[in-house]
């Protein structure tokens, strides 16, 4: 159970929130370099951007985009989202905790003859079991996603790029990670700048 | 789809999500029109005076209503279904519709969430001051350890609906601030206000809209929405078994639970059709929420107010099929008794008036579409009060037979609830966007001939 929980938790650690790690000799990084951003017009630059970017063999990855769209996804090569696993979860424990509770205060901790009724009444138990389940199971999954996406996270290095806040507008970012292995400060701003992206620009941590 | 030719277009041709997103952000960071100061101001004094009736009622008690014996479920019982069952339609149009992948509920479903909250939060200071002394209510209406030990009675449906109700809260409130992280971070980004920066800044949480983000969120979204259709079914079904369970003729009855649920969502589609038609209008939406809304909305209602018609007829028919002489009765009084006149009317508002929709003219009408779902509101008000007065008063014996008059106290109750309902409405246009701008987005993004090729290639894998 424990390595479980451990491999739930350290396999939703994702790149973008990780400390910068080891880099590889001879990457000369500026000291303060979170990544270098690219600022693309058009959706599907963006998707051929990210195929570029992982064919050269950058796996530090991100992308930002002002709709949620599905071929990127797939692209950028994210596993699936942990959100159903924990929503099961949630529910589960609602469930029993709905049922639980029930029975535990009518047929054992204080015990009622109310016309003849049997204690464990479980038919009668039903309805606020199922509102459980839904109760938890809801919380789980709003609270999952807002674990595994990190939030809240009031300050993130991309918000220091001033075009940055055109991504919940009509822009399309990707952002090569300066801890990828493969990163060189020049080197990826010069390769940045041939996928056709309108703007690049560094991104201080 | 060439059958869907002939039909007003969900969005009105031209939009980009870069213009979906600057017309409907301006609607909120814009300097407050005129017309909000006077609608709030007339829906806060509402509220004041929903205030006042709280104080009175908590000094004198319940007595302060035309409540009594036999008729001990008035008004509080009567608005309290009410408004729950208003709520309805704002999860099934985010829910139901989001998983029948209905796209034309984009731009209703932010507003519908809304309504349903705050029809919410509306019911429940009914069920909170019905009780008389809430203080008290709590150890048996919530399971904690208390120095007498007792628990509450989880066998009786009064508990379910503890349950199923602030469930229903909850999720709802859930539902609708996740739907809003995205468009709080493009206020946040749009916004030039250093307040406002900060404020939504600390609302949105620091959503940056990643891959990694949106899938979550997509995911999310889609299970809140497959949980709260079993959920929103469930609700107006417990609600309808305070009544069922109860064996008073015209309650104790198994049609109950599906006929509340399309009665709950037939007032719900007539409440929102009532809040978008000036909402549209005032804000000068009628680029998002267009004629099709109105048309699809104007459907379900029709189709809905039928399912409550045969819930009626079906009534008048056991009733007499039964052979018992009380429910027989029961009928009898309800439509030729004291409280006839209220049963005449809620036929027509709730089952001929809404028989006008077949005509497409008035379909196409946003006036008569107005008045027709107020109508239907009113008419669904009655229904609630019809149900529960009429079956009440006049019982078994004829020596305990009564009459209800509603008190002044029992009206200020519910033009407060008004108040209240309104007073948040009139908060929340005024402050959050009304739309779904990123869902909005999606939909531009079809017009928009960048995307051709995302499409394509879509198509193609």
């Amino acid at each position: 159970m424990r390595t479980f929980f451990a491999r739930l938790l350290a396999r939703h650690v994702r790149p973008e929130f990780g400390k910068p790690g080891p880099r590889q000799e001879g990457g000369d990084l500026p000291p303060h370099l979170y990544g270098v951003i690219a600022e693309f017009a058009k959706p599907e630059s963006l998707v051929q951007a990210v195929h570029a970017v992982r064919h050269e063999g950058y796996q530090v990855i991100e992308a930002y985009t002002p709709y949620p769209i599905e071929e990127l996804h797939d692209a950028i090569g994210h596993g699936p989202s942990r959100v159903p696993l924990l929503t099961l979860i949630g529910g589960i424990l609602g469930g029993l905790f709905g049922f639980f509770l029930q029975y535990w205060t009518s047929a054992v901790d204080f015990p009622l003859n109310i016309g003849g009724r049997p204690y464990n009444s479980w038919v009668s138990f039903i309805p606020i079991t199922f509102e459980c389940t839904i109760l938890f199971a809801g919380i789980a999954a709003v609270l999952g996603m807002l674990v595994l996406n990190g939030l809240p996270m009031p300050y993130h290095p991309v918000f220091s790029v001033p075009r940055f806040q055109l991504a919940s507008r009509d822009r399309y970012f990707l952002m090569v990670l300066a801890r990828d292995p493969r990163f060189r400060a020049g080197d990826t701003f010069r390769f940045m700048e041939t996928l056709g992206a309108s703007h690049v620009s560094d991104v201080e941590d | 789809m060439s059958a869907n030719a002939d039909r007003p277009p969900v969005i009105a041709p031209g939009y980009t999500p870069a213009t979906v997103t600057d017309k409907i952000s301006s609607v909120v960071l814009r300097k407050t029109p005129k017309w909000w100061f006077l609608g709030f101001f007339v829906s806060f004094m509402a509220l004041q005076l929903l205030l006042i009736s709280m104080v009175k009622l908590l000094i004198l008690g319940v007595g302060i209503w035309g409540v009594n014996i036999p008729v001990g479920w008035g008004f509080a019982i009567v608005n309290f279904v009410w408004w729950i069952g208003i709520g309805h339609a704002g999860t099934l149009i985010s829910a139901i519709l989001l998983l029948l992948r209905q796209t034309w509920r984009t731009s209703i479903n932010r507003f519908a969430e809304a309504m349903t909250l705050f029809a919410v939060a509306a019911a429940a200071q009914f069920v909170l001051f019905h009780t008389g002394r809430q203080w008290l209510a709590v150890y048996w209406l919530f399971p904690y350890p208390n120095t007498m030990g007792v628990w509450p009675q989880f066998r009786s449906p009064l508990m379910w609906d503890v349950f199923a109700v602030s469930t229903y809260a909850t999720i709802s409130a859930l539902f609708w601030f996740v739907g809003l992280i995205p468009d709080l971070a493009t206020l946040r980004d749009r916004s030039k206000h250093w307040f406002g920066k900060i404020a939504y800044g600390m609302l949105a949480m620091g959503w940056r809209g990643s891959a990694r983000h949106w899938h979550n969120y997509e995911t999310a979204s889609l299970l809140l929405a497959g949980l709260a259709t079993p959920l929103v079914v469930s609700v107006h079904t417990v609600v309808s078994f305070d009544f069922a369970v109860g064996i008073i003729p015209g309650w104790h009855s198994t049609i109950f639970p599906p006929y509340f649920v399309a009665g709950a969502i037939y007032s719900g589609f007539a409440m929102v059709m009532t809040l978008a038609i000036p909402l549209r209008k005032v804000f000068g939406l009628e680029d998002f929420i267009t004629m099709r809304h109105l048309q699809n909305m104007a459907k379900i209602m029709l189709a809905t107010g039928l399912i409550v018609a045969y819930g009626y007829g079906i009534e008048l028919f056991m009733a007499w099929y039964s052979g018992n002489t009380f429910e027989q009765y029961m009928m009898h009084n309800r439509i030729l008794g004291p409280y006839g006149w209220v049963w005449s009317l809620l036929i027509l508002c709730n089952i001929l008036t809404p028989q006008l929709l077949w005509l497409k003219k008035i379909r196409s009408s946003v006036l008569a579409l107005f008045f027709i779902s107020i109508i239907v509101n009113i008419g669904m008000w009655l229904e609630r009060f019809v149900i529960v007065v009429t079956s009440l008063h006049r019982d078994f014996l004829p020596s305990s037979w009564g009459m209800y008059t509603p008190t002044r106290w029992d009206w200020s109750f519910f033009v407060g609830s008004l108040g209240l309902f309104f007073s948040l409405m009139f908060l929340f246009i005024r402050f959050l966007p009304v739309i779904s701008i990123f869902e909005m987005r999606t939909i531009a993004k079809g017009h928009d001939p960048a995307s051709a090729d995302v499409a394509e290639m879509k198509g193609a894998s």
